[in-house]
């Protein structure tokens, strides 16, 4: 069961690896079009987001939250997820490294335009946030009869 | 601990690039902080969707080695629109000095947050030095 899944969710990152990557051969690495949304890479924290017919996963990779500071809206088809993981730096110690992120986050993710807003779960497990919305039965693929 | 030598993961993440191997090897690199104090040194470590039982923490010879793999729950058929982590593999190495008890590592998870503690000999423990008035 888990290889199975392991390799499903590989073989997407696969896939989409070799699609960025041949956009920028052929457009160069800036000159395709970034979404108005788009953050640099490296922003906090990483989030992964995927569809299916049926609804919209979100995906964001926050260790060490406390679930209470978090804020999460959805206006429409905006999703906003903000909160804080900080004041966990101690100041009687020496620092060798400090890569951890310690401050407030927020970020705006722009999800298809079919999802309801009324159908939105989210859960914390192991660190990762996990939001899924269903999206409008209407904008599922329905088989057309022909008469 | 803070020599760029002891951290070995950006050698090894180039080495299997340069051997071309499938990009499905490829790791992730958990930003870590890492502090000392008087009895010790505490690295923490960021791995969400990592749980206890997909942890490996190794001490080989002077070298301590954390990897572990993510689980994301992902419905079938679900297409990526979006990915800033493009791996499900954490691993990262240090080069430990011989004043630490390797053999005396402890180590706990809470929601993705490793916490590796490893304790100084008690003989290099500092002892504070009474001075005597005569």
């Amino acid at each position: 069961m888990f290889a199975y899944r392991t390799n499903f969710s590989d073989s997407l990152l696969d896939q989409f690896r070799r699609m960025e990557g041949e956009l920028g051969e052929l457009f160069g690495r800036d000159s395709w079009p970034a979404g108005i949304r788009s953050v640099a890479q490296g922003t906090y924290p990483p989030v992964n987001l995927g569809t299916t017919p049926e609804q919209v996963d979100v995906y964001l990779f926050a260790a060490g939250l406390d679930p209470k500071s978090l804020d999460i809206s959805l206006q429409q088809n905006l999703l906003t997820i903000s909160g804080e993981r900080n004041g966990s730096a101690r100041e009687d110690v020496n620092y060798y490294r400090k890569e951890r992120f310690d401050d407030s986050f927020r970020r705006l993710i722009t999800l298809p335009d079919d999802v309801d807003p009324e159908q939105v779960e989210a859960r914390y497990r192991d660190g990762i946030l996990q939001i899924s919305v269903k999206r409008r039965e209407a904008s599922r693929p329905r088989q057309i009869e022909v008469k | 601990m803070e020599n760029s030598n002891a951290d070995k993961s950006e050698i090894t993440a180039r080495k299997s690039s340069e051997a071309g191997r499938p990009e499905s090897e490829m790791t992730l690199r958990p930003p870590v902080d890492i502090f000392e104090d008087a009895d010790g040194i505490t690295l923490m470590a960021d791995m969400p969707g990592v749980s206890s039982d997909r942890l490996n923490i190794e001490v080989d010879k002077d070298t301590l080695l954390v990897e572990g793999d993510a689980r994301i729950d992902m419905p079938e058929g679900m297409d990526a629109v979006h990915a800033d982590v493009r791996a499900t593999r954490y691993r990262r190495s240090f080069v430990l000095s011989s004043e630490l008890e390797a053999e005396k590592i402890d180590a706990s998870l809470r929601d993705g947050v490793l916490n590796v503690r490893i304790p100084k000999r008690p003989e290099v423990r500092p002892r504070k030095i009474e001075v005597r008035v005569e």
